[in-house]
């Protein structure tokens, strides 16, 4: 076709400007069709709309700290109903003053949980660390060692309720849901009913109803004089709730086991508990890690619920701050600003849960 | 085992020659019954509890109290109800109210799942990322607080009914809610609806005809398109036939509100605004993976054999992405179903909260909490039922 | 292995164990655990909420401090338990609280079929309607068609279902759990009325972006006498309880408060002595401390002192006296001898 001295000035010949750096992009990613012209355009007439008066309202025109009547002549956003209340949104009714202990408890759990995310990490010590961990939390909170004034369980609220609520939640839920994913693949008919039974109906029920049955119902259970803290009834419903569901994405871990890991096991003479404890289980509950770590994000999302029962989690306690009269007005900014707390601590779960289904998927 | 191969015969194996210990037939049946036993023991005592602390707080048992006059108005109702009905009046009332934001709830649901599933696959990017952006907000905020959030906008932005704005004739939109005219109640209407069913039928008839005669001879007809013009020109004629009545019911401001026309209250809206914008999230994510999960190939191959692109999406694309999306998405729908007891926080009356002010009237809660687990069952049941039929259907018209 | 599961065990059953409690009579019981368990309501500005430094605060939240210094000498002990309107009478009746003190209102059907004991009222209240001025209604008989914003679950709701059908008027209602969040959607327009006790309306309209946008109406619906409770089966703990409640009401009406108690420990008047427990008897009766009055009196203060302090006329709720008045000023609160 061409001369044979014209490959050396084919280096020079740069691609069109309109194929490559920004222009070339913008043409590739928004304007590549015409439709996909139009679309882009009416978004980003929307966007024009919505995003710069939104802007001056969180940004501009807002006060950030500031008594209740300063909000009371701007247009923009009071964002100082955060900071004046802080105390009582995040730890509610822990006493003034001990506030640095569930602080210190929270900011311990956040160590833990980055240390845990490392999967080189996972070895028998890191569950030592959980455990002592857990009992110097549990100090913090309780007191009542080294000087620190005892608080009562009743007076544990706020963002430490919450994550007790989820946290216990999944960690109580987990055994009680192996348990019941090995009784429904079981073949004696009458656990495997009973499994089944009891699967199905947690699962066909919305979490309110365990609620409302562990606030209203569950101290008729009880016999005259005993009774069960609110707080440990509801933390309750949440496990048994929460059971079903990890129960059914381990039986998704089981199913997915080859038949011949079974067969292996048999013939190696192992009875069936044996089977499940080195054999199964392990590779079983490695799989489903990921969903696990789904079904912690929906309890701590649901853990929200427990408001409709006037228990004092994060929800609750901006809630009561909304009905002082100085700050009713500012529900917006309140829950806006709940929306990012939940959004941060949701989004880093998903996001690892994805990273690690990664990992753990080239692994196998 | 510690025995002497050399005596092992077949007798030694047979399962009397086993300790009954050992058997695990035996022993199975032993940990059922004591399993049976421990439940039956357990639910015995709660029960025997429950009784007496029943009687000696003196609280009725039964379902007695259904009968009996609710006293309490409830805001929106599907049939007709006044405080003056009974309390099985009041709790239809909720179940059809928890029946309605769930139903349009979930056909929005899958509507807005799609479109944001398919636009997260976009080569658009800012469509592509703004899908990506809505997804990920939507899953990471509790749907709870997503309900206050989406009825403080209802009430707090719109005018009340003296200022209410009227874009279209008919119109209204206040903070009262959506108020629009319908055409007032005519004979004509339940012709209509029939000639909607039959339309509806004979599409049905045509298209096994035309599947049979594609089976045949090759040639295709477009059932599809029948039916439709089929449903909309039947139920035409029958209105022409009637002498084509216009008359409409406008709503009209009087003292304090509007009467007349349908009303949308803010709170049902918020409901299902709030139920449809976090579901479709995840309903997004399980179109994209079903999408995605068809192979290029099969693409490929479809236009290969000369398929339309039409013929493409309906013959090959769609039934093998409904096989992955079909399971995930029961389960969604279900979900919302569920969270739609959440009314309770924003005042629909749904079926739990006006079970919830039954309770609080009559003081039976054990009842009362009987009652919503029994309705979520069976709505969970139903639904379950119809899906693994679904299921059945699309693995055989796979295979 | 075997030694961590163990340790595991103890520590769930150890769990488990801090959450259950056994009671035995109502008295003895409380005396033993050294504090009295009361549920408030949590949400209601000025009658029990929560400050933001997490402190209690409110008329029925000071009525059960009295109750702890009637019996333990010292006010601050007692917990609170923040109740929903459906919890509260389960949560009285199992034993999960020694004593209610959440506005609830007395009714036959709650004193028999409840099995609940009300002792001295201690806000008289009654239902009534707020209403935005420009609306021009001036009478609660003119709500004909009105969206009317009301608390789910309580008897507020069922008198305004009796209100409306009595008189034969249409209404429609819309109704939220939370007292702030009903607040809020009153004055964003989305009903006309609301409905509510007088008391909470005079707190509400307090709030409002611009309080003489709204008026409350003269017509009263219903009575609300709102009263502590406990259950049936312990007497003497109900004795207790009750002249708690009236022990404020008589120091109102003697004059003493808690700034001149310890001057008026010197008084010469019997009446006075014999209130304080200079002249002793009426705390042996009551089984309690004689200094029962006296503490009460001077940690919490009388009926006027807390009635002042949460919702009087110089708080955010700007309440009158009236009905609550005492019986020498027009009002009902009428204490019998203390002898």
């Amino acid at each position: 076709m061409s001369a044979p001295n014209t490959p050396p000035s084919r280096e020079y010949l740069k691609p069109p400007v309109t194929e490559v750096g920004v222009l070339g992009w913008l043409r590739t990613n928004l304007f590549n069709t015409w439709y996909n012209s139009l679309l882009t355009v009416s978004v980003m007439l929307i966007l024009l709309q919505v995003v710069p008066p939104f802007f001056s309202w969180a940004f501009i025109d807002s006060v950030w700290n500031t008594p209740s009547e300063a909000c009371r002549d701007i247009d923009g956003a009071c964002w100082s109903v955060i900071p004046q209340n802080i105390s009582f949104i995040l730890f509610g009714f822990f006493p003034d003053g001990e506030q640095w202990r569930p602080g210190s408890a929270m900011l311990l759990l956040l160590g833990l949980v980055f240390y845990s995310k490392n999967s080189k990490h996972w070895k028998k010590s890191l569950g030592v660390y959980w455990l002592i961990g857990l009992v110097v939390m549990g100090t913090l909170m309780y007191g009542g060692v080294f000087g620190m004034q005892v608080v009562e369980t009743a007076q544990w609220s706020g963002l430490p309720l919450t994550f007790m609520l989820s946290f216990f939640g999944m960690v109580a839920a987990y055994p009680l849901g192996v348990v019941l994913a090995l009784g429904r693949q079981s073949r004696m008919p009458a656990i495997k009913t009973l499994c089944v039974v009891y699967i199905e109906m947690i699962r066909g029920v919305p979490l309110i109803s365990l609620l409302f049955m562990s606030s209203i119902m569950f101290p008729l259970f009880l016999p005259e004089g005993v009774t069960i803290d609110k707080v440990l009834r509801a933390q309750v419903a949440i496990i048994l709730f929460t059971a079903a569901y990890i129960a059914e994405v381990v039986r998704g871990g089981l199913q997915a086991m080859p038949r011949g890991q079974f067969e292996a096991a048999d013939s190696l003479g192992l009875n069936y508990n044996q089977t499940m404890r080195l054999i199964i289980l392990p590779q079983a509950l490695k799989i489903v890690i990921p969903p696990s770590l789904g079904i912690l994000l929906s309890a701590f999302k649901d853990t929200s619920l427990v408001v409709i029962i006037a228990l004092y989690d994060v929800l609750k306690t901006t809630k009561v701050t909304l009905s002082n009269p100085k700050w009713t007005a500012y529900s917006t900014e309140a829950y806006i600003f709940l929306a990012v707390l939940y959004f941060i601590c949701c989004y880093a779960m998903s996001s690892y849960s994805r990273k690690l289904e990664k990992t753990l998927h080239t692994g196998r | 085992m510690k025995k002497d191969p050399s005596i092992a015969t077949d007798t030694e194996l047979l399962p009397s020659a086993v300790p009954a210990w050992r058997d695990p037939a035996k022993r199975a049946i032993v940990f059922q019954v004591a399993a049976l036993l421990l439940v039956a023991a357990v639910s015995y005592y709660l029960y025997s509890n429950t009784q007496s602390n029943l009687e000696r707080q003196s609280i009725a048992t039964g379902f007695g109290f259904l009968d009996m006059e609710a006293g309490f108005e409830i805001g929106e109702s599907v049939v007709e109800y006044s405080a003056a009905d009974s309390y099985a009046d009041a709790l239809l009332v909720g179940a059809l109210n928890t029946i309605k934001v769930s139903f349009i709830g979930v056909i929005l649901t899958i509507i807005l799942g799609t479109v944001v599933g398919v636009a997260r696959l976009s080569s658009n990017w800012l469509i592509s990322k703004l899908a990506a952006g809505y997804i990920e907000v939507m899953q990471n905020i509790p749907v709870l607080l997503q309900l206050f959030f989406w009825y403080a906008i209802f009430y707090e932005s719109f005018p009340s009914p003296r200022q209410a704005l009227n874009p279209f004739e008919g119109v209204f939109l206040c903070n009262r809610g959506l108020i629009f005219g319908v055409p007032e109640s005519h004979a004509v209407h339940g012709t209509m609806a029939w000639a909607f069913v039959a339309a509806l039928a004979i599409g049905w008839l045509l298209n096994r005809w035309g599947r049979r005669r594609q089976a045949e001879t090759g040639q295709i007809f477009p059932a599809v398109r029948v039916t439709l013009a089929l449903g909309i020109v039947l139920p035409l004629l029958a209105w022409v036939f009637a002498g084509s009545p216009t008359a409409m019911d406008i709503p009209e401001l009087r003292g304090f509100n509007f009467t007349g026309g349908v009303t949308v209250s803010p709170e049902f809206s918020a409901l299902l605004l709030g139920l449809v914008f976090y579901t479709a999230a995840f309903v997004a994510e399980i179109v994209r993976a079903g999408i995605q999960s068809v192979s290029r190939g099969q693409v490929e191959a479809a236009m290969a054999v000369g398929l339309r692109p039409g013929q493409v999406l309906h013959l090959v694309i769609l039934p093998q992405a409904l096989r992955v999306i079909i399971p995930p998405l029961t389960s969604q729908m279900l979900n919302l179903t569920k969270n739609s007891s959440l009314a309770i926080a924003i005042g629909y009356a749904d079926f739990v909260a006006v079970t919830n002010t039954t309770i609080n009237q009559t003081g039976q809660a054990i009842e009362g909490v009987a009652l919503i687990m029994l309705i979520y069952l069976s709505f969970s049941l139903s639904t379950s039922l119809f899906m693994n039929w679904y299921n059945k259907k699309m693995a055989l018209v796979e295979r | 292995m075997r030694l961590s599961r163990l340790t595991v065990l103890v520590i769930i059953l150890s769990l488990l164990a801090a959450g259950v409690a056994f009671a035995g009579k109502d008295l003895d019981a409380v005396k033993k655990k050294g504090f009295i368990q009361a549920g408030v309501n949590g949400g209601v500005f000025g009658f029990g909420m929560p400050d933001s430094k997490g402190v209690w605060k409110g008329l029925d939240v000071d009525t059960a401090r009295a109750f702890a210094a009637a019996i333990f000498g010292d006010a601050s002990k007692v917990k609170f338990t923040p109740l929903t309107a459906q919890q509260r009478f389960t949560a009285l009746q199992s034993g999960e609280i020694d004593v209610l003190t959440r506005n609830a209102t007395r009714t036959l059907s709650r004193e028999t079929q409840l099995g609940l004991n009300f002792v001295t009222v201690n806000y008289y209240d009654g239902q009534g309607f707020m209403i935005a001025k420009k609306l021009g209604v001036k009478s609660a008989k003119d709500l004909d068609g009105a969206t009317v914003c009301v608390l789910p679950g309580t008897t507020t709701e069922q008198n305004a279902a009796d209100y409306f059908r009595s008189n034969n008027m249409k209404w429609n209602p819309v109704v939220i759990e939370s007292t702030s969040e009903l607040a809020k959607t009153f004055f964003a327009g989305r009903c006309d009325v609301l409905t509510s006790d007088a008391s909470q309306l005079a707190g509400t309209r307090a709030v409002a972006p611009n309080p003489n946008d709204y008026a409350i109406m003269p017509e009263i619906i219903s009575k609300e006498p709102l009263a502590p409770a406990v259950r049936h089966g312990d007497d003497q703990f109900r004795d207790i309880v009750d002249f708690a409640v009236l022990a404020m009401i008589n120091a109102e009406e003697m004059g003493i408060t808690s700034k001149n108690v310890d001057a008026k420990l010197k008084s010469k008047d019997p009446m006075v002595q014999r209130f304080l427990g200079v002249i002793e008897g009426n705390g042996k009766s009551l089984g309690l401390d004689e200094k029962w009055a006296y503490n009460i009196i001077k940690q919490v203060g009388n009926y006027g002192e807390i009635f002042e302090r949460n919702v009087g006329v110089n708080t955010t709720l700007g309440i009158e006296r009236g009905l609550n008045a005492l019986w020498t000023n027009g009002g009902l609160m009428y204490s019998p001898p203390f002898k």
